[in-house]
């Protein structure tokens, strides 16, 4: 009878897990990974912008303003509630290991010029994505390869095109905007260009390319060091 | 040659940068409109003169940006090299491409849910641009540096604490290395200030109280502590002379606004015009229009800044056109009064009298009962901006010419209270809201109406003068967007924007 009671609760622990996994593997694992270890979305064991379930909820059905999170505006109320859970419930995955130094990861960072395209804390340019909080919001996998292989890992908002107007210069740089009839451009002395799509020969989108070049060796562990620790404010 | 060719070639690899110099000559600039008047005499005067009266009948509209917020947009545009810069309610920053109107970058910070603003409405007037940051005042009290290409935040600082009561509505003023910034919360029993920050860094190099403290000159022109909540606020941007250095800047009114039971004085320098030494925020001088002032009228305007003959001698002069229904005129070196005359109607004062300190009638103070007082709360004038045709030496300003029922109650300063200790009624019927509103102008700095046009009630009217002889206006409650021109009205099809009631000014 006791065996019975403990593969009960066994059954029923995991009964109540279950419905919320289902909808986070077909919405939320292309970007946080298969039981929220991460990827291009942050690991999901700790929950820095989310303190309470009511807060987590938010966060879900709401987005992230001014991030890839988008609003969970597909799940109906019992889903949200589901998820929720189990994205509560996740607390115990294992955030990846890192091997290089943080600090000689900075050092590169400075060394390599990395602040005349990105902003952290305030500080450098902005051309490419800002790293103020980029460990929080990548995994080391993902940094890994957007470091060796940039075209592979273009995030969204920064796609390269190169417009070709018909009278005057062809003019490439990133994509801030663009509907049936215009287009918005930002090139690499940070000028924005607009052009009327009439007004353009030829608009090629390069994808998979990236103004950034690439890293190898032993300072792109010490980077990946150095990017996941940016993790924002507390 | 070869170092010509680097430096031509490094010229056009740099963005554009908004250096000092370019915003001491804002006004020279064709297409661009670099600070929240224009240039820093507060002119808010268009060189363009493509926009004719003969013309302005096919002007049309060739795009239109929705805000994504609600409520009312107060903003005025700031202009820098084909971008546009807008704020929306609350504290939203966007980067729009001026050719079509596309976004190119919005920066948006989320307030505190429990954010209160006390006596106004949730309302951003627009940002200051230097260098390539673009700077904006947040409603909970920040002042926020953002990269101007792409809205990442550079820094942010407190400026003061929203639960207090402290809100910032105005834009900054962008001076040499300096960001200047007003504060709101005037009904909140705030202690009013003006700011500069360093604007590399955020930090902050000097504050000007508006009340001074214990032992400062003026302090005693409060009774007891109420020094402490009294006010005089500095919600909006004011003006710059660069060749004195001075800040000048207007101040809100004393606090409780009906209830002068333990404020008896002078109340300084509530209501009044600061003269600032931008390298230091000492006061070089000041003036207040209306001492102990009893009927919430602020004196924030934009302060104008112009040359004047005056009694057969050439001044820099500043101009103000007073919620408290009179025109005055200053001398900008010395804060002397020189000339001042109602261009409304108003029954609180007799007139001036030769320090420009007004002859109040007795009995206009608010009372129990309620006293009847032209203007009314709104005032005479208000937030939207005057313009300034320096060649024509004209002065356009918005006017409203209503009255209201002034009312008088207890008052008991509590954090995050509204601390007027009163209020008004406006009269019922075709003499309150709606029927005697326009635009004014001023001639040749007297303060005598060359000529005006009154419209129907409009919540914020906005004037500003394109080298031509036309007067734009925008913005009623409907949100749709007018016109007036200086002789004839033209018709002109009115845009009308959805979901928000659009209170801004025109830009040409």
């Amino acid at each position: 009878m006791r065996r019975l009671l403990f593969y009960f609760s066994i059954a029923a622990s995991l009964f109540a897990q279950l419905p919320g996994k289902r909808p986070f593997d077909a919405q939320c694992t292309p970007c946080h990974g298969i039981g929220g270890a991460g990827g291009r979305g942050p690991n999901l064991s700790v929950l820095r912008r989310a303190k309470t379930d009511e807060a987590l909820r938010e966060l879900i059905h709401k987005g992230i303003p001014g991030t890839e999170m988008p609003k969970g505006w597909m799940l109906s109320e019992k889903e949200l509630r589901d998820v929720t859970a189990y994205v509560r419930s996740l607390g115990n995955v294992a955030p990846e290991r890192v091997s290089g130094d943080a600090l000689r990861g900075r050092e590169a960072y400075i060394r390599d010029g990395c602040a005349s395209c990105h902003v952290v804390g305030g500080e450098g340019q902005a051309y490419g994505p800002e790293l103020t909080e980029i460990g929080s919001r990548r995994s080391p996998a993902y940094l890994r390869e957007a470091l060796e292989k940039p075209g592979a890992a273009v995030p969204e908002g920064f796609l390269m095109v190169r417009a070709v107007p018909v009278a005057g210069k062809a003019v490439e740089g990133i994509r801030v905007n663009e509907d049936s009839f215009t287009i918005q451009l930002l090139d690499s002395a940070r000028r924005f260009h607009s052009f009327r799509k009439m007004d353009l020969a030829k608009l090629e989108k390069l994808i998979q390319t990236s103004p950034m070049p690439p890293h190898r060796g032993a300072d792109v562990d010490d980077l990946i060091a150095y990017l996941i620790s940016l993790r924002g404010a507390p | 040659m070869r170092i010509a060719a680097f430096f031509l070639l490094l010229a056009t690899l740099l963005p554009a940068q908004v250096t000092y110099e370019r915003l001491r000559a804002g006004e020279l600039e064709r297409g661009n409109w670099l600070t929240y008047s224009g240039n820093y005499a507060g002119h808010r005067f268009s060189p363009l003169t493509e926009m004719t009266p003969a013309n302005a009948p096919a002007i049309h509209a060739i795009w239109a940006y929705q805000s994504h917020n609600p409520g009312e947009v107060e903003t005025s545009p700031v202009v820098v090299d084909g971008v546009m810069y807008i704020t929306e309610p609350p504290s939203t920053v966007v980067a729009l491409d001026v050719a079509t109107g596309r976004p190119l970058w919005r920066w948006e910070r989320p307030m505190p849910p429990d954010l209160k603003t006390i006596g106004f409405g949730r309302w951003n007037r627009g940002v200051a641009v230097l260098g390539d940051m673009v700077y904006v005042g947040t409603l909970d009290s920040k002042l926020a540096a953002l990269d101007a290409r792409s809205g990442a935040l550079r820094w942010e600082v407190p400026v003061a604490d929203p639960n207090l009561g402290h809100c910032i509505t105005a834009a900054p003023l962008a001076i040499g290395g300096k960001i200047i910034v007003g504060i709101a919360g005037g009904e909140a029993g705030i202690r009013g200030f003006i700011d500069a920050y360093d604007a590399k860094t955020g930090k902050r190099l000097w504050r000007f109280w508006t009340i001074p403290g214990p032992g400062e000159p003026g302090n005693k022109s409060w009774a007891g502590d109420s020094w402490q909540h009294g006010g005089a606020p500095t919600w909006l941007t004011g003006t710059y002379d660069p060749e004195l250095n001075l800040i000048y800047w207007g101040t809100g009114n004393p606090g409780p606004d009906f209830n002068d039971d333990e404020r008896a004085g002078d109340n300084l320098y509530s209501c009044s015009l600061a003269a600032l030494d931008a390298d230091t925020g000492k006061l070089r001088w000041h003036f207040q229009f209306t001492p102990h002032d009893m009927h919430d009228w602020d004196s924030t305007q934009i302060p104008v800044l112009a040359q004047a003959t005056v009694r057969g001698t050439k001044r820099k002069v500043v101009a103000l056109a007073n919620r408290n229904a009179f025109y005055y005129l200053l001398d900008r070196a010395t804060g002397e009064f020189l000339l001042g005359t109602p261009f409304a109607k108003q029954t609180w004062a007799k007139g001036l009298n030769d320090k420009g300190r007004p002859i109040v009638i007795p009995g206009t103070d608010a009372t129990e009962q309620g006293v009847l007082v032209w203007p009314s709360l709104q005032g005479a004038t208000n937030w939207f901006s005057p313009s300034y045709d320096a060649a024509a030496q004209r002065f356009y300003l918005s006017v409203r010419e209503m009255s209201a029922y002034y009312f008088k109650s207890d008052a008991h300063y509590k954090p995050l209270g509204f601390f007027a200790g009163g209020g008004e009624r406006v009269l019922d019927g075709d003499k309150a809201w709606g029927a005697l509103s326009g635009i004014f102008a001023c001639n040749r700095h007297h303060g005598r109406a060359c000529w005006q046009r009154r419209e129907g009630w409009s919540s914020a009217v906005q004037t500003k003068v394109t080298s031509m002889p036309l007067t734009l206006r925008t913005g009623n409650r409907s949100g749709n967007f007018k016109r007036a021109a200086r002789s004839a009205p033209i018709r002109w099809p009115s845009l009308t924007a959805a979901g928000n009631a659009w209170r801004l000014p025109p830009l040409v």
